[in-house]
């Protein structure tokens, strides 16, 4: 083990920050960014199920066979989504609803099984809690951020605070799908450029 | 009949599963390299999607509504579409092996692309019947197909273009996607 316990968590901060250096877990970046609380909601939400599956899964490495092991994971991934999904429930309503299917499809968010597979089978405990935490906060982040660009833009607010003051005529196109797209494609090539030189 | 041709044609374009309900973006961009693994994955989720409609809505229905255990939703679904998916490529390796050596890696993939989960979880959410479940899950296969085929067609062309060096690769599709969305957008009203 060369790597530190802090070099594991800050790798996910900008190294392998998802969704940007990871391109996986698309969907959820997509479709929860309107505002910048929906992203930090999704975000906690997946570093919750993503610190909780990776340590489990480096828990029970040495017991789950390896020929068996994806479904062992998404099993273990399935609970502790359950558990989340329960839990906003019953303390968070409004986000519950406003995030939507998008809990249950934590599940097949192939961050968390791709940190399973690569990272958590392999490692001790406290390194994987380290991954897991470090990932979950650069997503969230990442979440945060493009939040933040298309609330900015498309309501003219962050955090539902004015910003540009009432006389601003909201720029609609991107809180709707393609600006999704394109506002997440803009942001990568702002770290491709940021990060290259 | 009418109503299943109106839910049939709001599935395929205007709520189309890739570009308006953002579902399945990670195969969406992971396989729309090349034509031939686009028409690949396509028909691997036409496939299983249908299959998992229909099975997931019977689970829901005369198993976690029946006992009163819906909490076990999320974890009972992703169950029947994993054991599906291995199902289905065990089968198709017997007794079509033709069309399992077409569809070669997309469908063990398929279990993780939530485009298949997503779908299920609409079905029960909109409250669809049977009839309907059927319909929903075959027109958001069939937009999802129509969507990654159109977007293989796009980036084969974009990989002659110069594109600047910071925007290649995953930024340049991103782009691209948002536009084609945006052409999809314009069904919005339709029905």
């Amino acid at each position: 083990m060369a790597k530190s316990i802090t070099q594991e968590f800050v790798k996910g901060l900008w190294a392998e920050i998802p969704p940007f250096r990871l391109v996986l877990g698309l969907c959820p970046t997509l479709a929860v960014t309107k505002s910048v609380e929906n992203g930090i909601g999704m975000g906690l939400a997946t570093t919750f199920v993503l610190v909780g599956s990776n340590v489990l899964v480096s828990m029970l490495r040495k017991v789950i066979p390896a020929k068996v092991r994806i479904a062992c994971f998404i099993i273990i991934i399935a609970t502790f989504v359950t558990v989340v999904e329960l839990l906003m429930q019953a303390f968070t309503y409004p986000l519950f609803l406003t995030l939507g299917i998008f809990i249950p499809l934590i599940v097949v968010n192939c961050i968390v099984l791709g940190r399973a597979e690569a990272f958590a089978f392999k490692n001790g405990v406290i390194p994987s809690l380290a991954d897991g935490l470090g990932i979950g906060v650069g997503f969230t982040l990442s979440l945060a951020s493009l939040g933040a660009v298309r609330e900015l833009l498309g309501y003219g607010t962050v955090l539902g605070h004015q910003v540009f003051g009432a006389s601003y005529e909201p720029f609609t196109f991107m809180v709707e799908a393609p600006g999704a797209f394109i506002g997440l494609g803009l942001m990568l090539c702002l770290m491709n450029l940021v990060g290259n030189k | 009949m009418g109503d299943y041709i109106v839910l049939a044609i709001s599935c395929i374009l205007i709520n189309n599963i890739l570009l308006a309900q953002y579902l399945g973006n990670c195969p969406f961009l992971g396989t729309s390299k090349k034509m031939e693994t686009a028409v690949g994955m396509a028909m691997a989720v036409v496939f299983v999607l249908v299959m998992a409609g229909l099975i997931t809505w019977a689970v829901n229905y005369y198993v976690l509504v029946k006992y009163n255990i819906e909490y076990l939703r999320t974890i009972s679904f992703i169950l029947v579409i994993a054991s599906l998916v291995q199902f289905v490529e065990m089968f198709l390796k017997k007794s079509i092996p033709a069309l399992y050596a077409g569809l070669g890696i997309f469908l063990p993939l398929i279990t993780t692309n939530c485009a298949v989960m997503g779908a299920c979880l609409i079905n029960i959410n909109e409250e669809y019947n049977f009839m309907q479940a059927l319909v929903a899950s075959f027109s958001y296969a069939v937009g999802f197909g129509l969507a990654l085929i159109l977007f293989a067609g796009v980036r084969e062309k974009i990989l002659l273009a110069r594109v600047p060096k910071p925007l290649q690769d995953t930024s340049i599709a991103l782009v691209t996607a948002g536009i084609l969305s945006l052409t999809f957008f314009a069904f919005k009203g339709m029905v």
